[in-house]
């Protein structure tokens, strides 16, 4: 009848931790796939103002972000505290946006000019008129498709 | 001499090496979806088509301002922002054909047939110093109300939410309910 419990207590088998490495390996691959590196550096401190009826947007890469807001801390001793426009990675004025819609619709293909969305972060702190200027400048390099950058509330 | 056997490699390791990159893209990834409100700003007017804006009727037209303190108007009283969507719901369907609101205007609807569309235009005005948050604010309540209105015509002939129709019908209940909200030019503000 002890054909089955012989030798006494038995050792469990070890658990190979071989594969273990190849499951990280994957989840690490999916998070390096979809991960997207910020491209440029924020200059102004943004705050994007609240709005529950936002839409996700279709097509990031036909995005061009405006960024408007204050100086972050570090710059503001040389910047001062007043709102600024920040496009691609230095501060710019108004008369600036002229060029870098003309160079951000020249990086588009052919096809994709016409769906280009200029996208407005403000912080919500920033008063209209600076908006309102780059609005304007804006229809006259007939941009016209814009996107004001808002989130949804928290539940 | 014999070859020697090269020892293995002790890779138990690599699982570590591995949960230390996983951590640090899991820490920097922003999975980020961008959302906003969407708006198509109106070309540069040339001088005959400032000629035509003058045309639109008085009554077609809901003019609702933001001022520099952030107190809303809207069509000339001043107003609360919980009360604008409903405004702006009446303006934009007009229930009782009050001469005061605007007139609908019977439209062919490609695949849906013929249907009252409202002639009426929002004009969103505001002051230089009016603050971001708050034209946000009326923004998204603007968008409240038209979304509001999809949905009901949606549910009535559809029987469905407008997100969950397909992209015919979402037309045609674009085209029967339209989103006219104009930003006025800052040149008018000013006047003010």
């Amino acid at each position: 009848m002890s054909k089955f419990n012989k030798g006494g207590k038995k050792e469990m088998p070890g658990i190979t931790s071989s594969s273990l490495s190849d499951i990280v390996f994957m989840l690490l691959f999916f998070f390096m796939v979809t991960t997207q590196m910020r491209e440029t550096e924020n200059k102004v401190m943004v705050k994007i103002p609240e709005a529950s009826e936002s839409v996700k947007l279709e097509r990031k890469d036909l995005n061009s972000y405006i960024n408007i807001g204050t100086p972050i801390l570090s710059l503001q001793g040389q910047y001062g505290t007043e709102p600024r426009i920040q496009l691609n990675d230095s501060f710019k004025t108004t008369t600036d946006i002229r060029d870098f819609i003309a160079a951000e619709r020249d990086s588009k293909s052919e096809a994709d000019r016409q769906f280009m969305t200029v996208s407005i972060r403000a912080d919500q702190d920033v008063r209209m008129g600076i908006v309102s200027d780059v609005k304007q400048e804006l229809r006259r390099c007939s941009a016209l498709k814009i996107m004001y950058s808002t989130r949804k509330p928290a539940e | 001499m014999g070859k020697k056997k090269t020892p293995a490699i002790n890779s138990s390791s690599t699982a570590d090496i591995a949960f230390l990159l996983l951590c640090y893209f899991l820490m920097t990834t922003t999975m980020g979806s961008q959302t906003g409100l969407s708006r198509r700003l109106p070309p540069m007017p040339t001088e005959d088509q400032k000629l035509e804006n003058q045309k639109v009727n008085k009554r077609n037209i809901l003019i609702v301002k933001i001022n520099s303190h952030d107190r809303l108007f809207a069509g000339g009283e001043p107003m609360e922002i919980t009360f604008l969507k409903d405004k702006v719901k009446e303006f934009l369907t007009n229930p009782t054909n009050d001469p005061n609101l605007p007139e609908r205007e019977m439209k062919e609807i490609e695949g849906f047939g013929q249907y009252p569309v409202s002639k009426g235009v929002i004009s969103l005005q505001n002051d230089r110093g009016t603050s971001y948050q708050a034209y946000i604010a009326v923004q998204n309540e603007l968008v409240k109300a038209i979304n509001e209105l999809r949905d009901d015509f949606s549910y009535n002939n559809f029987g469905k939410k407008f997100m969950a129709l397909d992209e015919d019908q979402q037309n045609i209940v674009k085209d029967a309910i339209p989103q006219q909200i104009s930003e006025a030019e800052p040149m008018e503000v000013k006047r003010r």
